[in-house]
């Protein structure tokens, strides 16, 4: 191990002056796969599942975009509004790969002052029209272009690549999503609809956790019923809050309650950001 | 949030570096990382100085007689689980990163791979210990938590409500007590942030108090320490350096209660807020016979040394008390047989947001052998009585046991479990 970081440290000094002079990715590429360390762990079945969800999920992305854009296109406020936050966990669950696409996320989900004013669109636009000012009119331009970012993130999806640090960081990833923007409730500021989000990143923790779970049992079963215990933990607590397919209003919410979620989550993702180590994952 | 926006778009540059582009460069820092750390161990483990290394095992906790510090952070953490072996292995890992963190070192895995976070936060890298030191107690709450009541020691109880206390329960309680001291706030607060991340998932955080005292560089002497309010605070101090004294009025005895305890002793934290304001435009007169103190030397009136004893029977030229009865020398000193040893330390919080005025205050910290003995009777006194309550609120509190000192090989509190 400290024969091949030493290894890796001297061709380092090249690499940086490559990268350091050059901006073009494909150079990059070359250089990570000359350096890069073999993984003592192989995860391509797994990787290979999670991609099958990530597909399925923006496939269900599309399909219930659709129907929350119809009814706004059809004048049906109160169906658009009971969509919106179903429409946005499909999105939710695979946030980070989403990320991973430049632009993309910002087109999505930018919330109002997050990008130029002229240039905000996507679901938080939306939202602001719907519940600050009541209406569904005025709207066809955004979710015209809503629909084409979904598409495009459909068809991105197959082909990107997960590699196997992004993997075992995107359950870290997404609690990190849920404990610094949807504890706060800032991410739905309109709607209040932060529990369906907040819940939909946990759910996609838990997907690759559980990916992973054979794997960390075999390494660290302790570690492994630990994160098992926590998530069903959260997941039982945000229950509570469940109403049909819809979750109550982040604004009934108390103080301690908030406060006992944001703690549930820290709690699980301590445990969670040491899946990689466990696996051995460099 | 209103750096939410930088804050995504270095996230997702974060994750195109790791996924898709210049993985080399990540690599690179962490090779170059790992060769330095190879240099600075040829030039020696022990970086840290000697005198900054207060050993974490022995006969009692370190933080109780040490004498203090210049920063405190004072954590009460609830128990989140009701399974006393979680606790009792929390106990352990607590164990294990405090006596490393006493010594400066790095706690964990030194070489963490890329795809976890390494286990030390990393901000007391190549830094002296400064004398940190750990102390670990159990309130009256944490015997409840886990239906263990007859090993509570029967002083171990919630201190009565005072007259004029105004508590909030923010500032309560709480299970477990961590006390971090060291001449550093990084090094002091290094030590604290690790101890919380441990513990996630077994407690949560109830409450903590950050402080820091004038410190050794801007007084070497080591005079008595001021307060905010600028008068010494701790003037009449038990000699920690005397055994019997030790003995007699801070380490819990045997015989005193469970054995568990034997060689520890309870703490007391009052968290008091200073009406800065009120305090600032009073005449000195005023302020002096607060305290039954001279400002500047800390005499008690009509003496010139700090040191002299507490005269409360000398008259005025009026034929009234020099020391005012009601001043705050004068009710703590009582009778003079009821010692506790104080060892707080000053704490501004920023701006009261409700009134526009500065959050400032003490963060009172005091051990001794028997609260109810020794901390209730005096506060009571205090409470009804003292001029300086004008001027004041206690709006925190809490009691622990905090317990004996730790055998290497042992653990903290393995006498209860």
């Amino acid at each position: 191990m400290k024969k091949h970081a030493k290894l890796v440290t001297m061709s380092i000094a090249t690499s940086l002056l490559v990268v350091g002079c050059s901006t073009k990715t494909e150079t990059k590429s070359t250089v990570e796969n000359k350096n890069k360390p073999q993984n003592d762990v192989h995860l391509d079945s797994e990787i290979t599942s999670y991609r099958e969800y990530v597909v399925s999920q923006s496939e269900e992305f599309i399909s219930s975009t659709q129907k929350f854009v119809d009814a706004i296109n059809a004048g049906n406020i109160n169906e658009a509004k009971r969509l919106y936050p179903i429409s946005r966990s499909y999105y939710e669950r695979i946030e980070p790969i989403a990320e991973s696409f430049g632009d993309l996320d910002p087109k999505i989900d930018a919330r109002e002052g997050d990008v130029p004013a002229n240039e905000w669109s996507g679901f938080h636009k939306i939202e602001q029209t719907l519940w600050v000012n009541n209406t569904t009119k005025g709207l066809e331009k955004v979710t015209e272009q809503l629909m084409s970012d979904a598409k495009y993130l459909r068809a991105k999806v197959e082909t990107a690549e997960i590699d196997p640090i992004l993997f075992v960081t995107g359950p870290v990833e997404l609690l990190n999503e849920v404990s610094t923007s949807k504890v706060s409730g800032e991410e739905e500021r309109y709607s209040h609809t932060d529990l369906a989000d907040f819940a939909a990143n946990v759910e996609g923790s838990e997907k690759i956790a559980q990916l992973l779970m054979p794997k960390i049992k075999e390494k660290d079963p302790k570690l492994a019923t630990t994160i098992e215990t926590r998530f069903n933990e959260l997941m039982s607590n945000l229950n509570n809050y469940k109403r049909g397919d819809q979750y109550v209003s982040y604004t009934v919410l108390k103080k301690d309650e908030v406060k006992k979620l944001s703690q549930q989550v820290d709690a699980l993702a301590e445990p969670i950001s040491k899946i990689g180590t466990t696996l051995g994952v460099n | 949030m209103s750096t939410l926006e930088n804050s995504k778009v270095s996230r997702r540059d974060a994750l195109k570096l790791i996924g898709v582009g210049s993985a080399g460069l990540i690599i690179g820092a962490t090779g170059l990382d790992r060769a330095s750390e190879k240099v600075s161990s040829l030039f020696g483990t022990n970086r840290a100085k000697a005198e900054e290394i207060l050993p974490f095992y022995g006969k009692h906790q370190q933080g109780i007689i040490t004498s203090a510090q210049d920063f405190i952070y004072l954590a009460s953490f609830n128990l989140e689980t009701k399974d006393i072996q979680e606790v009792k292995n929390l106990f352990k890992e607590w164990t294990e990163a405090s006596s490393t963190m006493s010594e400066g070192k790095e706690i964990g895995n030194t070489s963490p791979l890329l795809s976890s976070p390494p286990d030390d936060t990393g901000e007391a890298i190549g830094l002296n210990p400064m004398k940190i030191s750990f102390t670990f107690g159990v309130g009256p709450q944490f015997f409840e938590d886990l239906s263990i009541q007859l090993k509570k020691p029967t002083s171990l109880k919630n201190l009565p409500h005072f007259p004029g206390d105004d508590l909030k329960e923010e500032w309560k309680g709480g299970s477990i007590v961590v006390q971090v001291c060291a001449n550093d706030q990084q090094v002091a607060f290094h030590g604290i942030r690790n101890l919380i991340r441990i513990g996630r998932g077994t407690v949560t955080l109830k409450w903590m108090q950050h402080g820091f005292q004038r410190s050794a560089q801007s007084d070497p002497s080591g005079s008595t320490p001021r307060n905010l309010m600028g008068f010494k605070d701790g003037t009449g101090n038990p000699d920690v350096k005397n055994d019997q004294l030790m003995n007699e009025h801070v380490w819990v005895q045997n015989g005193d209660g469970p054995n568990w305890l034997t060689g520890g002793s309870y703490l007391i934290a009052r968290r008091i807020r200073i009406r800065v304001e009120e305090w600032d435009r009073s005449a000195l007169k005023d302020q002096e016979h607060t305290f039954g103190r001279h400002r500047i030397s800390g005499a008690p009136i009509g003496e010139k040394d700090e040191f002299s004893s507490l005269d409360l029977k000398k008259k005025d030229i009026n034929g009234q008390p020099m020391i005012p009865r009601d001043s705050h020398s004068a009710l703590a000193h009582g009778n003079g047989k009821i010692k506790i040893l104080r060892r707080s330390y000053s704490y501004t919080d920023g701006l009261d947001n409700q009134t526009g005025k500065i959050d400032a205050g003490l963060l009172f910290v005091s051990f001794q052998r028997d609260p109810f003995k020794q901390f209730v009777p005096t506060q009571t006194r205090l409470a009804q009585m003292d001029k300086l309550n004008e001027y004041i609120v206690h709006n925190g509190s809490a009691i622990f046991a905090c317990f004996p000192g730790v055998k290497k090989g042992s653990y903290i509190g393995e006498g209860l479990f």
